[in-house]
């Protein structure tokens, strides 16, 4: 297999081929962590939403359900674009791997750039948790825990996206640079899969803060 | 074996060799390694610090209980000192010890590779661990925190006074650098095993750090978030678990347990690795049911995970959910419980030689089956009611975790010391160290059971009268424990300059790593190894035991 | 004075002894069991030590028979810890229904506890000879946890609920109280204790100058026992004008509803007890019982925890006398 020792062959592996099953193992374990991660945060939602449904119905009629939706098709749009600039890197096309990359990007930051109106407009209605929270009647405690999860679990999820983002510029680079290639595209691959993974958690996030409740 | 045939075999003294230590001579070739062994010894220099200042600080608590009203330290200082004990010694020496310093030496080592799958990534768990370290040392120093190492709500996140946020995104980052090693390790056991290592050949120590890996992977996300949910409670005043707005602290109890309880698994596991290869060297067997004692890791790492409950058969939980967390609890013991039959019966008809690691193997058992014993009591619900939060607790799990963890990585640090540094330690004065610290061990925390079942309380500065002379004896132990500590440490450091130069296998031991030469070259064999026979194959002629093929192409040299 | 080097600790509630017996057992397993490791593990250390560096000894013939005849046993013997330890500890949970009732507020760093006939006391408690007593406990800041060695029971108090504890002592004396949940600087001086007396000498105790300043403070007259106070402040609070046993009154009738399963309006079953009670007075649109419509103020925020627990107490002394609701 090591008749060659391309420069993209890392000095611990043998060969190409175990290196891109190493990475992709890598990142399906890191996407098992994630699992964890955002596991923990649907618990504790989960509990409470079964502690207090009323609350969460009142909840969830207070985000704007048109630019949650708006969000979801952006997402998955993203998930697009990002799947063929993986295709390109595959057939070693630089121009639509660059084309598809900084679309991927865009739509990231179209979402992010929505998410600060929808947090803005909770600012302006007093639905940031916290001494300043305000919400009408008897339950506006346990909305108040509604928002405190609705702020954690879209702000870590948000902190994924940003984070995207980031490494999202590295590969935009690279990519550029013509690193990536037919005989050479797991960085893309990875990227990509953790990229997929970030909108799955909205595909649930979205459902269960916007929907579930509704009539 | 004696000590005489250890330096014969290899008479070139260390240093004037070529090998991973000798590679590079500057601050700067150990900061940017990517070298596994060095990232090991980075770890292991960090962990020694870590280690003595929880230390430092345990001696410290320890001799204000001397006296019942805790004349020496004031109760808030009292309260800062037993939060820095727990979170230095846990979340930033007991979880790491082993995969970091002997798991990073070795492990690529014993599968017959260059290096881990993913170096880079290796070298930055260093960077990422020194930097959740350090906030933490900061928040100690700065302040102090003392929430206790639980963090438990609503205390930590609305009433302490303290640094609690700082020590929580300590603990936040070092998780990231386990999950780092973890993932590592994973990937490359599964990925770059040498030709011929299937997995039922792989050495035991292997199979553990494969189990705690997977804990690691997959408790510690779930503290990470419910770390995230202290920080925006107590910083964003975000309501998560305060009561006053209708949650629940107990959810915290559940998230923090459903880490914290594998933990002990995280800590323990890579230990029993390590005493499966000391056992196996030093009385030159295959180990008794070699594929019991591989399974039962993972049977142990699989059942850790539904058992966190037992910590909260008071917390007023469900008693059906306390009922099945006990019953759970004692499946656990039988794999482990087994795992010590292996050890024993792996002595039985074998070749026993008693040099100082093998006494931190025998040290290990002995605790360790205390340790897990009074588990026991504390997994039966009647008995666990008046236990909980008393010095009982905290003896039991001193002995599970020192006794267990601690002699563990001691008697795998001196077996693999020399391969390490090329250096044997002094063996007398390893074996005096073992004994004092072994006897200061018992008379620190032996006493501690007999505390708990008369009642004291855990975490207390002050204490009724009646529990004094039992303190006396827990804190003349702690002295003796730290004296054994410093006289490890001291002949340790001055085996790395004036210590025996060892050759590349001094035990006469089985296992890739005793086939290379000590230290280690860079790129760890010369030629890649094959491997053809199984796991402590003692009984197999040591020459025809791994014949090594040249390497067709070597990237790296 | 009892040692500490004795093997038991005083044994002053009717299931101390059981306990130990339970412990006894299990430290004699635990004892059995080292003892044989360390025998085992000395004995073939010296027994097969190394004789030369040539011994070449065989490899361990393992079939899995050991493991699993050794399993099979510890499993057995494993099982009967458990069955042991869950019916001692179910027996340990479920309090006489007879028990005299103790409220406990715990908070940073005291015990305030009060008895039937609502007398107060801090960090003391008074309990007669041969009674069981259940303990309702709360914590007005964070998580204490209340343990009486000398009768082996113990129990978490967690802010915004209530939970349990019941003895009997068996005899009379004075014994320590601990919190043990670390709950912050002086949780070492949250500590006090329990006064076993005869029953005489309890009511004595009892009539003579309840703590009339502690009471007042609380909210209650001076020497108004929990029952009285919660039947005052029922009234007050106008809490009669809906809870009564008019036909079509707009709240459910509260004469026996305590230990009473109730249907909700979501067609869940939920049993009447004080954590529900306390729920469905401070957050009363929680949990509506089938048949009403959500109408009832919330007074989270307008009583106190001995108001509270004293509505609890007037509520669950419907169930004895009938009184009107």
């Amino acid at each position: 297999m090591s008749d060659s020792h391309p420069s993209h062959l890392a000095h611990q592996f043998d060969h190409v081929e175990q290196q891109r099953q190493a990475s992709t193992m890598g990142i399906w374990l890191f996407l098992i962590t994630e699992i964890m991660f955002f596991g923990g945060l649907f618990t504790g939602y989960i509990v409470y939403r079964t502690m207090y449904p009323e609350a969460w119905t009142a909840g969830s009629h207070e985000l704007d359900i048109a630019l949650g939706g708006f969000n979801t098709a952006v997402l998955i749009f993203s998930s697009l674009t990002m799947a063929l600039a993986v295709h390109a890197a595959q057939v070693s096309n630089r121009r639509n791997q660059v084309l598809f990359i900084a679309a991927t990007m865009i739509l990231g930051l179209v979402f992010l750039g929505v998410k600060v109106v929808e947090y803005s407009a909770k600012f302006e209605h007093h639905l940031i948790p916290g001494p300043n929270f305000h919400f009408p009647g008897d339950i506006g405690t346990h909305v108040q825990l509604f928002f405190s999860f609705y702020f954690t679990m879209t702000g870590m999820h948000a902190v994924h996206m940003i984070i995207g983002e980031g490494i999202m510029l590295w590969l935009l680079i690279n990519a550029a640079k013509g690193r990536y290639h037919k005989d050479y595209y797991n960085p893309v691959e990875v990227v990509g899969l953790y990229w997929h993974f970030v909108d799955i958690v909205w595909i649930f996030l979205f459902p269960l803060l916007y929907l579930i409740g509704r009539h | 074996m004696t000590m005489n045939t250890v330096a014969t075999d290899n008479p070139v003294p260390a240093g004037s060799e070529k090998h991973y230590l000798t590679n590079g001579h500057t601050l700067s070739s150990w900061l940017f390694t990517v070298d596994h062994k060095r990232i090991g010894i980075l770890y292991l220099i960090s962990l020694v610090v870590f280690f003595l200042l929880g230390g430092a600080a345990a001696v410290l608590f320890r001799l204000d209980l001397m006296t019942p009203a805790g004349d020496l330290l004031r109760s808030e200082t009292y309260n800062k000192l037993f939060t820095m004990h727990g979170i230095v010694m846990i979340f930033f020496f007991l979880i790491p010890s082993i995969p970091a310093v002997l798991g990073n030496f070795l492990l690529p080592i014993m599968l017959g590779t260059r290096d881990v799958a993913f170096p880079k990534l290796n070298l930055l768990s260093w960077y990422v661990f020194m930097a959740g370290g350090l906030l933490a040392l900061f928040a100690i120093v700065f302040g102090g925190v003392d929430s206790g190492w639980t963090f438990y709500t609503p205390y930590s996140t609305m009433y302490a006074n303290s640094n609690v946020i700082l020590a929580v995104c300590g603990a936040f980052i070092a998780g990231f650098s386990s999950i780092m090693t973890a993932l590592n390790f994973v990937v490359t056991i599964h990925k770059m095993r040498a030709p011929g290592l299937t997995w039922f050949r792989l050495p035991l120590f292997v199979w553990a750090m494969y189990a705690t890996s997977l804990v690691v992977l997959l408790g510690t996300p779930v503290v990470a978030i419910t770390l995230v949910m202290i920080f925006v409670e107590r910083l964003l005043h975000f309501g998560i678990f305060d009561p006053a707005l209708g949650g629940d602290p107990v959810l915290f109890q559940h998230l923090f347990w459903f880490y914290s309880h594998p933990a002990v698994y995280i800590m323990i596991l890579p230990s029993m690795g390590v005493v499966s290869e000391l056992i196996s060297a030093f009385s030159r067997r295959r180990i008794y049911g070699y594929k019991f004692v591989a399974y039962s890791s993972l049977a142990i790492a699989v059942i850790g995970f539904f058992v966190w409950g037992h910590h909260m058969f008071v917390s007023s939980q469900s008693v059906y959910a306390g009922l099945i967390f006990s019953f759970l609890t004692f499946f656990v013991a039988v794999p482990t419980a087994i795992k010590i039959l292996n050890w024993t019966m792996t002595l039985y008809k074998g070749s026993v030689s008693l040099q100082a690691p093998m006494l931190y193997a025998f040290g290990f058992l002995g605790l360790f089956t205390i340790g897990g014993m009074t588990g026991l009591f504390l997994s039966t619900m009647a008995t666990d009611i008046h236990l909980h939060d008393t010095y009982f607790v905290v003896a039991h799990f001193h002995y599970v975790m020192v006794g267990g963890g601690v002699m563990g990585f001691l008697g795998g640090l001196h077996f693999w010391w020399p391969k390490m540094t090329g250096r044997m330690y002094p063996e007398g004065w390893a074996i005096f160290a073992a004994i004092v610290i072994f006897v200061g061990f018992n008379l620190t925390f032996f006493p501690q059971f007999q505390l708990g079942y008369h009642g004291m309380p855990r975490r207390y500065h002050e204490y009724a009268s009646q529990f004094q002379i039992l303190h006396v004896m827990s804190t003349a132990g702690a002295s003796i424990l730290g004296f054994g500590y410093l006289i490890m440490t001291g002949y340790l450091i001055w085996s790395l300059k004036f210590g025996k130069v060892a050759g590349s296998n001094p035990w006469g031991a089985r296992g890739l790593e005793w086939e290379t030469t000590s230290p280690p070259p860079t790129e760890n064999f010369l030629v890649t190894p094959v491997v053809k026979h199984e796991a402590y194959a003692y009984d197999v002629p040591s020459e025809t035991s791994d014949v090594q093929e040249p390497r067709p192409e070597q990237h790296n040299v | 004075m009892n040692s500490v080097f004795n093997l038991f600790p005083e044994q002053a509630s009717s299931i101390s002894s059981e306990i130990d017996l339970l412990y006894l057992f299990i430290l004699i397993v635990s004892v059995v069991f080292t003892l044989l490791a360390a025998f085992l593990v000395i004995f073939f250390a010296v027994k097969y030590r190394r004789r030369s560096e040539d011994d070449r000894p065989e490899p361990p013939h393992a079939d899995s028979k050991l493991e699993i005849a050794a399993g099979a046993f510890l499993l057995v013997l494993l099982m009967g810890m458990f069955f042991w330890g869950a019916k001692l500890y179910f027996k340990g949970n479920r309090p006489p229904s007879d028990a005299m009732e103790v409220l406990v507020t715990g908070k940073q760093w005291m015990w305030k506890l009060q008895h039937p006939n609502g007398k107060r006391e801090i960090n003391t408690l008074h309990v007669p000879l041969g009674v069981p007593v259940k303990l309702t406990m709360t914590s007005e800041d964070v998580i204490h946890s209340f343990f009486i060695p000398a009768f082996r029971v113990k129990n978490d108090v967690l802010p915004g609920r209530y939970t349990q504890v019941w003895f009997e002592p068996v005899k009379a004396g004075r014994y320590d109280l601990f919190c043990t949940e670390y709950c912050g600087n002086e949780h070492s001086r949250m500590v006090g204790w329990v006064e076993v007396m005869e029953p005489a000498d309890y009511e004595r105790w009892l009539s003579i100058g309840t703590t009339a300043a502690a009471s007042t403070a609380a909210g209650g007259g001076p020497g108004e026992s929990p029952v009285d106070a919660g039947a005052r402040l029922f009234a007050e609070l106008g809490c009669v004008t809906c809870h009564n046993q008019n036909s079509g009154a707009l709240g459910p009738n509260l004469t026996g509803v305590f230990g009473r399963e109730e249907t909700m309006t979501d067609g869940s079953v939920v049993t009447v007890d004080e954590n529900y009670l306390r729920e469905s007075i401070l957050n009363s649109q929680a949990k509506i019982v089938a048949g009403y419509a959500p109408i009832m103020p919330v007074f989270k925020g307008l009583i106190n925890e001995d108001q509270l627990a004293q509505i609890i107490a007037y509520i669950k002394s419907l169930n004895d006398n009938g009184t009107d609701g």
